[in-house]
């Protein structure tokens, strides 16, 4: 049998693959997203960016990205004034050139007793509860690190791997509503345009309730009928509510491919619907599919990062590329640019390196250019 | 090169780049000329390079991957129309030369009215005032014999018959008074009563304009209808070049001869038709008899008979309403075990739906089918499931008929499996490979993917997978419409064999009267869905009874032979 398989000449796919690697564009983007996947696969578990949490360094600590070399600790039994003060007085000048408040802030923030160093009154309550998890046996053996690669956020944690530990949920819900939407639209799609009539008739209903109301309205709904807050809610949120795009695209398809001549040659044999609609049409219409999902995970990845940024994304305990761009933006106000900039650069990058492997996966899928590269 | 030359083609190549392979060449080497006055034919089958040659002509082939080299040359009042600018060329196209081409639906613009494209050409090309235009547009629609010209001008191109539409291309072409006017399969999308008449047209427009057509087609009695002389290609090269006379009386060339047996006429009774294979000496093969035989037993039993067919379709019109468009109406027939069934019919007769019907893959409105005494448009579709192994159908398109994601070897075993006519997958393995070898292909087609065959080759493959059930009833639907010449006779010789070997029925579905002809016992005319005449195939083709059979008769082109 093994000389047998030998004969058996390239199929659709194994072209696909050869008009993709001569597409330079896609290998690259192909080669960015395959070490996002890395990244999160390592993340996912455990191996780097498990302790995203721990805050390692002073609040706010500023990005220097040869921070290993310079490195300097400091002990913080108790969180020094000194600082706090550093922290505050140094970005004023800067923030004045882009912030017309900011001089009024600076009034309002001179009156303060720096001996609380707190602008936040809650702040040193948050800081007691976030320390005694670490802090609480023995505070003065810990040290803390005055700046870190990419910075630290408000309570000194390593934006770098809340970056990563952000990816791996943002890729992760992505993806998965993505697949989960992706999945629906075709089942719905290919049982409304193979058997047509009434079948039809009610999942176009369905699909018209979906498309009528206002997308935000319709997620708040979602979200208050789920009411827990978390990855898996905004996976089911975005699964549910865009799975109408792909079902369109994939009826479509299934009622051109059921008047072809091979789907009446397999109904003439008295072939299962079932089968014909999955076994013989669904590899016909896979290419749209794929598009379709990786479409999908670029636009959800933008929903979760609005949802989140909204306050109806990942719950608090966990980090997403939504939440650190919620956070980034009280950060923002003192100048603490860094998180904005890890986040949004991270998610410019995989959504533009995805976005353009659509492009090239799509030119490789095209049935018209099979002639000219096969 | 005389004096009457209008065109001369000379040492005209052109080939085509391909992505990391060798360029194609699509056409090698020609030399022809085009006189004044005079209908010229290219006769070849697809991929002979008779249209490109025309696109040549005319200046239309996509520049980044033609590459034409510099010895070859279109001489056109002097000037070798090859080398000259593309803006000096577009000047040229309408006034010189003008185009017409195979699918008038196409090349019409579906959202413009058919006089506004006509007064477009006048107004641009030949700077008519509105008016002016309007009054030889008028003239034009006139001239290409379309009904009430006035009103013809506000119609869109999706209001007229396909016939129509070919005569408004034509109007459009004539606008600007071309010296050649090239028409490239002008009536291959067209019924053949449609197409009598378009070549009626060409001819009698021909004589009043003043002149030359060029004709491309790959019909050679077709093209014996109209031409003066005939260039006959092949591979992009020419097999031969002369009078229409001299290339149906006294053929020289092997493949000329061959193009001209191959087709079935209505003449004789072969019993098989030659092939390619036995002018060129490509294959040896043995020489069958051209006697048919006498079919001894005249009664075999009934196999199926149809009662009062009846099918509708209902089309919507707003919400609530919906009117009904009968397809096929009251159609009843006997088809006897053994026999051929031929259904003729023009496009819109109704024919393929009655094929569908009869399988149940559309729901008959009224009506009965008895197959071997079994009633089966009252079974459920699980009663059923036995009778679909024993009715099977070969479709018209060959390229659509296989699915393209299945290995042929995967099309194959399904409905084997399906129908447990093997045991197991290995026994179905083997018949595959058994009923591939019966219809002339090699193993090793078993393991590869139907984008990699001819037309030719997928009817082949998609007669086996219909083979591999055993069926009693074949139903062809259109079986060779889409293939070549010589293509099409191996495809009916096989046929036939297959019929003699199996003693399978067929019911034969066709527009072409010819190869019905040729394979069927009796014949069933069919016109908007109604039978108007039905019987065995020599009365009826000797001696029609209803006006339509003798039209259609009339209408099949016969080559130099109508002539004398």
């Amino acid at each position: 049998m093994s000389a047998a398989v030998s004969h058996y000449s390239k199929g659709f796919w194994q072209l696909t693959w050869r008009r993709l690697a001569m597409d330079r564009v896609g290998v690259v983007s192909l080669i960015i997203v395959l070490m996002f996947f890395m990244i999160i696969l390592f993340s996912a578990f455990g191996l780097i960016a498990s302790d995203w949490n721990h805050e390692v360094a002073i609040n706010d600590a500023p990005p220097d990205l040869w921070g290993i070399l310079t490195d300097k600790h400091t002990s913080v039994i108790q969180p020094s004034s000194n600082n706090t003060l550093s922290e505050i007085s140094e970005p004023l000048p800067e923030l004045s050139v882009v912030d017309p408040l900011a001089e009024d802030i600076a009034k309002l923030r001179t009156p303060i007793d720096f001996s609380s160093h707190i602008i936040d009154p809650l702040a040193d309550t948050l800081r007691d509860i976030g320390y005694s998890q670490y802090v609480s046996t023995d505070p003065t053996t810990i040290e803390k690190r005055t700046s870190l690669p990419f910075g630290g956020d408000r309570w000194g944690r390593d934006v770098l791997k809340k970056t990563i530990k952000g990816t791996q949920t943002s890729l992760f819900v992505g993806l998965t509503a993505a697949l989960l939407a992706t999945f629906l639209g075709t089942l719905f799609g290919a049982f409304a345009g193979y058997y047509g009539s009434y079948i039809d008739d009610t999942l176009n209903w369905i699909y018209s309730v979906f498309n009528a109301i206002p997308y935000l309205l319709l997620v708040l709904a979602i979200a208050a009928v789920l009411q827990k807050r978390g990855i898996a809610t905004v996976v089911l949120i975005l699964g549910l509510t865009g799975w109408t795009g792909v079902f369109r695209l994939i009826r479509a398809e299934y009622m051109k491919h059921r008047a072809r001549e091979y789907v009446m040659a397999a109904r003439a044999f008295g072939v299962s619907s079932l089968r014909i609609m999955f076994i013989h049409i669904l590899p016909n219409v896979s290419h749209i599919v794929l598009v379709e999902i990786s479409i999908l995970t670029v636009a959800f990845i933008k929903s979760e990062v609005i949802l989140s940024f909204l306050g109806f994304g990942v719950a608090v305990d966990d980090v997403s590329w939504g939440s650190m761009l919620n956070d980034a933006q009280s950060e923002l106000i003192l100048g603490h640019w860094w998180e904005l900039v890890a986040a949004g650069g991270a998610m410019a990058l995989l959504v533009t390196a995805f976005s353009l492997f659509t492009d090239a996966i799509r030119d490789a899928l095209d049935p018209k250019a099979q002639g000219a590269g096969a | 090169m005389t004096a009457d030359t209008l065109f001369f083609i000379e040492h005209l190549s052109i080939a085509f780049r391909r992505r990391q392979r060798n360029p194609f060449i699509a056409v090698n080497d020609i030399s022809f000329a085009i006189r004044e006055n005079e209908t010229l034919a290219i006769v070849g089958e697809s991929g002979s390079g008779k249209s490109v040659t025309a696109l040549a002509i005319i200046g239309l082939l996509p520049n980044i991957v033609t590459q034409i080299p510099v010895s070859s040359r279109i001489m056109y009042h002097e000037r070798n129309i090859l080398s000259i600018s593309e803006n000096e060329r577009r000047k040229m196209r309408g006034a010189d030369f003008a185009m017409i081409f195979q699918e008038p639906m196409t090349s019409l613009n579906p959202v413009m009215t058919v006089g506004n494209q006509i007064i477009e050409v006048l107004r641009f090309k030949r700077h008519f005032s509105r008016t002016a235009a309007r009054q030889r547009c008028i003239q034009l629609l006139d001239e290409v014999g379309l009904p009430d010209p006035e009103r013809t001008t506000t119609h869109f191109p999706g209001q007229l018959s396909g016939g129509q539409q070919q005569r408004v291309m034509i109007a459009m072409a004539l606008a600007c008074e071309p010296r050649l006017l090239i028409a490239d399969e002008p009536t291959t999308a067209l019924d053949v009563t449609v197409q009598k008449q378009i070549i009626a047209l060409l001819k009698k427009l021909k004589a009043r304009h003043q002149m030359s057509i060029l004709f491309i087609s790959h019909d050679l009695a077709l093209v014996g209808e109209i031409a003066d002389r005939i260039v006959v290609m092949r591979h992009g090269s020419i097999r031969e070049q002369g009078d229409t006379s001299q290339i149906f009386l006294n053929p020289q060339d092997h493949y000329t001869r061959a193009l001209l047996q191959c087709r079935p006429t209505i003449d004789d009774f072969p019993n098989r038709l030659p092939v390619i294979e036995d002018f060129l000496g490509e294959r040896s093969r043995v020489h069958s008899d051209i006697v048919k035989k006498t079919i001894e037993n005249r009664n075999p039993p009934i196999l199926l008979h149809a009662d009062k067919i009846y099918k509708s379709f209902f089309r919507h019109d707003g919400l609530w309403r919906k009117y009904e468009i009968p397809a096929v109406k009251n159609i009843s027939f006997t088809l006897r075990r053994g026999q051929t069934l031929g259904i003729v019919g023009e496009s819109g007769s109704g024919k393929t739906t009655l094929g569908l019907t009869l399988l149940r893959l559309r729901r008959a409105t009224q009506g009965n089918v008895t197959f071997d005494r079994q009633a089966i448009f009252s079974l459920s579709d699980q009663e059923f499931l036995p009778f679909r192994r024993r009715m099977q159908i070969v479709f018209q398109n060959p390229y659509a008929s296989l699915n393209p994601r299945f290995t042929v070897g995967q099309s194959l075993i399904e409905p084997i499996l399906l129908h447990r006519v093997a045991p197991d997958r290995k026994t179905a393995i083997e018949q595959a490979l058994d009923w591939l070898s019966r219809v002339g292909l090699s193993h090793d087609v078993f393991y590869k993917f139907p984008h990699e065959f001819s037309g030719g080759q997928r009817q082949r493959i998609a007669l086996a997978r219909a083979l591999t059930v055993r069926p009693d009833l074949l139903i062809l639907d259109e079986p060779v419409s889409a293939l070549d010449v010589s293509v099409q006779a191996q495809i009916l010789n096989l046929l036939k064999d297959i019929q003699d070997d199996f003693g399978i029925s067929y019911l034969f579905i066709s527009h072409d009267l010819a190869v019905v002809h040729f394979l069927c016992d009796n014949v069933m005319v069919m016109r908007q869905g109604e039978a108007t005449e039905i019987g065995n195939i020599r009365e009826i083709f000797q001696n029609p009874k209803s006006d339509y059979t003798q039209q259609l008769l009339d209408s099949i082109p016969r080559g130099i032979l109508s002539h004398a």
